[in-house]
């Protein structure tokens, strides 16, 4: 277990480091002039030349990549000659000249946004995915399975952006059941919290929501087939303790998986929804920052949404054990 | 009896499959319809780029017609503020959509069975460092990376020399959809490679001193037809989705050319006074993907009709 966590961990930090490699050449190595981007159309090259150093954009790229990862650890300077230097105190992700602000404190400042849309649409799919995929698995070949396999191949065939729009015309704009999207912190103002994520919420939850019916239905059959499970009810177990305890304990390690990896995904951002219903979320942040071309910001939004995915991916394997007694971490 | 070939099998399953070849249907005339409907159109005048101001408003430009200009002439209606035909732009969309998901579709799977076998079949450090490469790609946004590179890699294809504007702007997609999407089908070719690389005709084609071109493609590949069929089949309606979801965030094909995802986007617009334009494309393009989607059930219930799903 010990020597299973250390390599776990080891191989972990070594995909961390390989995607900071990989994200910062993506980003700063491909043609166009970075300083260039860093001030808009009336910029003199006096200016640009300025922000080049200060930005260390004149340095090799081994030498800024080595600045930036120590940024992240260390904290860093930008510009440290200059009468007014930017201190970009440690986790440094980057300063973002566009917006004349840190890239950590935008990223903070958008965080919560998604948090509440991701956190939200997971309640609801995995409440939604899992039972209905239960209910489908127990009453297999029936009308409530077929119903439920129609249901879930409408939600992931229907492209989220077209459902959000049609949610938007029908809820919104036609019927006025519901004040146009804008969001305010739950501590704030929680009915109008909640106005402005319902439709969100909607929208993820069935994307989701469909394909976790699909995969929980064939999950529990398939567990239903194994020996153990034969064996508990010939044991003469009441059906509900086959179904609950065993069938379904060993049946959900998939799910569980698949969870961690789409929670941690959506984390980082949904960009289409955050788009059609105007939340000022990471996944918005992040096409504002393309639009901009706002190299540190993008920079920033990938590795640590692409880092949450890997961790994310350690957690679920550790999860594993703890979900499915048949595995045994070696 | 006559011993039936596994493709006869599968098709004589297909065919007792009512909804299946409705789908069927339904996608060989979305095929047929994005291959041969410009031609045809074009004899009755149909011209997605022709601007038809007399069936806008002078202000504003908003069709004069109710329901987004819908006549006789134009019989999804015209779009705003130019009074080009929709009917015609969905037919050359539909077009561009379809060129988009079916080669990306066509490169994610020879890339991914490919690297699968490769990766499956040599074991050892060969496969260790695909597994690291997949986790990797899989690990990034795509939707984000997306977004970010369109502009750079664009130009740089045209830069290549790929025609500039909206023939750079469809490889890119092209390139970019197979790139992010080749792991998925990877791993599922490695994990059926581990167990079939172990098996008898494997074995006596190594004993026969077969060489090792030969094994992965010749012996092994066969085996995968099932997985990969069924893997493409559920693909294309997906990229047929991303690309109109990346259209619609803005990347993608440019004016006068369009997609259904370009329509959407330029229907937000609108959407308040002129609901047609969200409905029309959208429809169109919800009942392409769920046919899609529904025959590539089918064909995987055929190929194997004792798996549970």
């Amino acid at each position: 277990m010990a020597a299973y966590l250390v390599r776990r961990v080891l191989l972990m930090i070594s995909l961390l480091l390989i995607l900071s490699v990989a994200v910062f050449l993506l980003f700063n190595m491909l043609p166009g002039d970075p300083a260039r981007l860093t001030c808009g159309k009336s910029c003199t090259e006096a200016v640009i030349e300025q922000n080049r150093q200060r930005l260390g954009y004149d340095d090799p790229p081994l030498t800024q990549y080595v600045k930036f990862m120590s940024g992240i650890f260390t904290g860093r300077v930008f510009s440290p000659e200059s009468p007014e230097p930017i201190v970009c105190a440690a986790p440094c992700l980057g300063y973002s000249f566009n917006r004349h602000e840190q890239v950590l404190s935008l990223i903070v400042r958008a965080a919560p946004v998604t948090f509440w849309l991701a956190i939200g649409a997971f309640i609801i799919w995995i409440a939604v995915g899992v039972s209905l995929g239960i209910f489908a698995a127990l009453r297999r070949g029936r009308w409530p399975d077929r119903l439920v396999l129609g249901v879930s191949l409408i939600g992931y065939s229907l492209p989220s952006f077209f459902f959000g729009l049609l949610l938007m015309f029908f809820v919104v704009i036609q019927w006025q059941w519901l004040p146009y999207p804008s969001y305010v912190s739950p501590f704030e103002d929680p009915v109008g919290f909640l106005q402005t994520m319902i439709l969100p919420w909607i929208v993820l939850a069935i994307l989701y929501a469909a394909f976790y019916m699909r995969l929980t239905r064939n999950q529990v059959l398939e567990v239903f087939n194994d020996d153990f499970v034969r064996t508990a009810r010939a044991k003469g177990l009441p059906e509900r303790t086959v179904v609950v305890k065993h069938a379904l304990r060993a049946g959900l390690t998939p799910i569980v998986t698949a969870a961690g990896l789409d929670l941690a995904g959506l984390l980082g951002g949904a960009i289409i929804s955050e788009n059609i219903f105007n939340l000022p979320g990471l996944g918005a942040l992040s096409v504002e920052s393309i639009t901009n071309s706002d190299l540190p910001l993008i920079t920033g939004i990938t590795l640590l949404t692409a880092s949450l995915i890997i961790v994310a991916n350690f957690i679920v394997d550790l999860l594993y054990a703890v979900v499915d007694p048949r595995v045994r971490l070696v | 009896m006559v011993g039936r070939s596994l493709r006869q099998i599968v098709w004589a399953r297909l065919r007792r499959d009512k909804v299946a070849m409705l789908c069927l249907f339904i996608v060989t005339f979305m095929y047929a319809v994005a291959i041969f409907g410009p031609f045809i159109g074009g004899f009755f005048g149909l011209d997605p780029y022709k601007l038809d101001t007399a069936t806008i408003s002078d202000l504003g430009g908003r069709p004069v017609l109710p329901n987004g200009g819908i006549s006789p002439q134009h019989p999804l209606g015209v779009e705003w503020g130019t009074g080009r035909d929709i009917f015609a732009q969905l037919i050359f969309g539909l077009r561009i959509s379809l060129v988009i998901a079916t080669s990306a579709t066509f490169i994610t799977v020879v890339l991914g069975t490919v690297i699968g076998i490769v990766a499956g079949y040599t074991g050892g450090l060969t496969d260790t460092l695909m597994g690291r490469l997949m986790d990797l790609i899989l690990a990034f946004p795509f939707l984000l990376i997306i977004l970010a590179l369109s502009g750079v890699l664009t130009q740089r294809l045209t830069n290549l020399g790929v025609p500039e504007g909206n023939p750079s702007r469809i490889l890119y997609l092209i390139l970019v959809f197979s790139v992010f999407g080749w792991p998925y089908l990877a791993r599922i070719v490695r994990g059926q490679v581990l167990s079939l690389r172990e098996r008898e005709f494997v074995e006596a084609a190594v004993a026969m001193g077969a060489r090792r071109r030969r094994i992965l493609f010749s012996e092994i590949l066969p085996n995968l037809w099932a997985p990969i069929l069924v893997y493409a089949t559920l693909t294309l309606p997906a990229y047929i989705g991303l690309e109109a979801a990346v259209s619609f965030l803005g990347v993608g094909v440019l004016p006068p050319e369009t997609t259904f995802g370009a329509m959407l986007a330029n229907s937000v617009n609108y959407m308040n006074v002129v609901p047609t334009y969200l409905f029309i494309p959208g429809t169109v393009l919800v009942v392409l993907v769920v046919s899609f989607n529904l025959f590539g059930d089918a064909v995987r219930d055929a190929l194997d009709p004792k798996a549970i799903h």
